[in-house]
């Protein structure tokens, strides 16, 4: 009797304990999911207000004139992120697949994979102030082209990560197969590893181009802005996080709303890539 | 009682990983179309051995080769420093202990080898992925259904299917790393009926845990232990009277 009576109480504290965790944690949960709706929501409910054709459109007026838009910065800002992608993507992947494939037994490499480890979660201020004194400073000009540099060296680390991981991932089996069969190395990686990993890799790929289609603070000391529409990528060039920052410290209401505006933009721009790329990745599954 | 010319010459063959000296002083001679197959508990070197012969060690860093393991006819040391190992694993090819097809269609898996081998004429691959996949007994199940992905495949059938690829270009010597013993009785009769039919073909070393499949399938049998070679002979005499007592001991199952 005594011993069920005991077995009651530990069944009982466990139940409590259960609950109580259960509690804590969905509260956690629901801390860190209120802030992101009422983000997503603020932006959505004020960028959609002044969201409009003339935005796309038409580039900046001076202030107090009305039909003003953005067209500068959305051009811009593809064409600096695309610029980024065009040399981060390459070196990112080259990078993880040294390291994974012929890496995977010197220490040396081990400490390279470790220093882009922390660079994955590297100030991105910093990066900025870095491709400023390389190649602002000795160009004597703000470019876009530098502000592409310093978004592709936010991208690498991301992108290298990821495909080390994912190329890890691939059984060794796999590999001896291929040299069995009498397989050279970079056929072995061409043809089995990456094959086997493609998806992984384009995840990482998407990773990265997430990662630095909101940065403003790089773009701060590379391509800085411009108020004018550009495709010069020798000169500054406007990005909309810039151009947002600029517009919503401004004095002018006016500058506020395209600001919001724009924020819509970027925000569910980049969820539409985001969502657009993954679904792409997954369809690979049942064609591969 | 045996007239086949020799294929392998093991000779002096010592080998290191790093410190570690896994196989001592192994001699050993393998038949032309015959199967040898090499026995011994956990850890006693087989599958090392059996690594040399296609030099898989050099792979991975730190492993170390010592004395001839010859190939004839043309009398060539594999494990010489200056033999291109690639050139080696294009004439001995190698099955594995777990099914490992690659991650891509039926027909792209067998012709990989064939591809290595620099044919690409389409109607040459599709003559020889048939003939791989046919001597691998799989042609009947798979023939409608090349370009479907290899994991579609039952494990049996998978590895009947690594089976074709390792023989589609041709090798002249086959080594088998226990390639039944993730499999089930039914799919594991289809590979060692598979095996003798190879024989016919080209010389095959196998790797097994199962002494009973030794016995089943091999003409010759070494048995090792704890990296040496303790005895080789026919497979029938090893079985029935051995010369040494360790080698009697691990067959009557009183150690391994």
């Amino acid at each position: 009797m005594g011993d069920e009576r005991h077995l009651r109480s530990v069944i009982l504290k466990r139940k409590v304990i259960n609950v109580v965790m259960l509690t804590l944690s969905t509260l956690t949960a629901m801390y860190g999911l209120v802030w992101l709706f009422w983000i997503l929501g603020d932006v959505l409910l004020n960028g959609f207000r002044f969201i409009s054709l003339q935005l796309f459109l038409n580039d900046p007026t001076p202030p107090g004139i009305e039909g003003g838009g953005l067209r500068h910065a959305f051009v811009g800002h593809f064409i600096i992120t695309s610029l980024a992608a065009l040399i981060g993507v390459p070196i990112g992947i080259g990078t993880g697949i040294f390291f994974a494939e012929y890496g995977r037994h010197s220490k040396l490499i081990k400490t390279f994979r470790n220093i882009t480890d922390v660079l994955v979660s590297f100030p991105s201020i910093v990066i900025g102030t870095f491709v400023y004194a390389l190649m602002v400073k000795p160009l004597g000009h703000f470019s876009a082209v530098s502000g592409s540099v310093s978004l592709a060296l936010l991208m690498i680390p991301v992108i290298a990560i990821t495909t080390d991981e994912i190329l890890k991932l691939v059984p060794n089996s796999l590999r001896e197969a291929g040299y069995a069969l009498g397989a050279h190395r970079w056929q072995v990686i061409k043809d089995i590893s990456i094959s086997a990993a493609k998806r992984g890799i384009l995840t990482g790929v998407i990773l990265g181009i997430a990662r630095i289609s909101g940065e403003t603070a790089p773009l701060l000391f590379t391509s800085f802005n411009n108020n004018f529409f550009s495709l010069d990528i020798t000169k500054p060039m406007a990005s909309l996080t810039v151009t947002i920052f600029q517009y919503a410290m401004g004095p002018y209401e006016e500058w506020h709303r395209q600001a919001w505006a724009a924020s819509l933009v970027l925000t569910f721009g980049t969820l539409l890539f985001f969502i657009t790329a993954k679904a792409v990745v997954h369809g690979m599954r049942r064609s591969a | 009682m045996n007239n086949a010319p020799l294929k392998i010459e093991v000779k002096d063959l010592n080998f290191y990983y790093g410190r570690v000296h896994a196989l001592k002083d192994i001699n050993l001679n393998v038949y032309e179309k015959k199967v040898t197959a090499i026995i011994g508990p956990s850890g006693c070197g087989k599958t090392t051995l059996l690594r040399c012969f296609n030099r898989m060690h050099d792979l991975y860093p730190g492993n170390r080769y010592e004395g001839e393991i010859i190939l004839y006819p043309d009398k060539v040391n594999i494990v010489g420093k200056d033999v291109d190992p690639i050139m080696v694993r294009m004439r001995i090819g190698m099955v594995f202990q777990k099914p490992n097809p690659f991650p891509k269609s039926i027909y792209e898996n067998v012709a990989y080898g064939l591809k290595l081998k620099g044919i690409k004429k389409k109607s040459v691959l599709d003559e020889k992925v048939e003939q791989a996949l046919r001597g691998a007994a799989l042609w009947e199940e798979v023939k409608d259904r090349l370009h479907e992905n290899a994991y579609s495949l039952s494990g049996g059938q998978q590895q009947r299917l690594c089976i074709a690829r390792a023989i589609a270009p041709e090798p002249e010597v086959l080594l088998f790393d226990e390639p039944t013993s993730a499999l089930d009785p039914i799919s594991t009769a289809k590979i060692e009926d598979l095996i003798v039919e190879l024989k016919n073909r080209l010389t095959i070393l196998i790797v097994t845990h199962n002494m009973q499949q030794a016995a089943r399938i091999s003409d010759y049998t070494a048995f090792m232990y704890m990296g040496k070679l303790i005895e080789y002979g026919p497979t029938e005499k090893i079985f029935t009277k051995p010369d040494e007592k360790l080698t009697e001991d691990y067959i009557t199952g009183r150690f391994g």
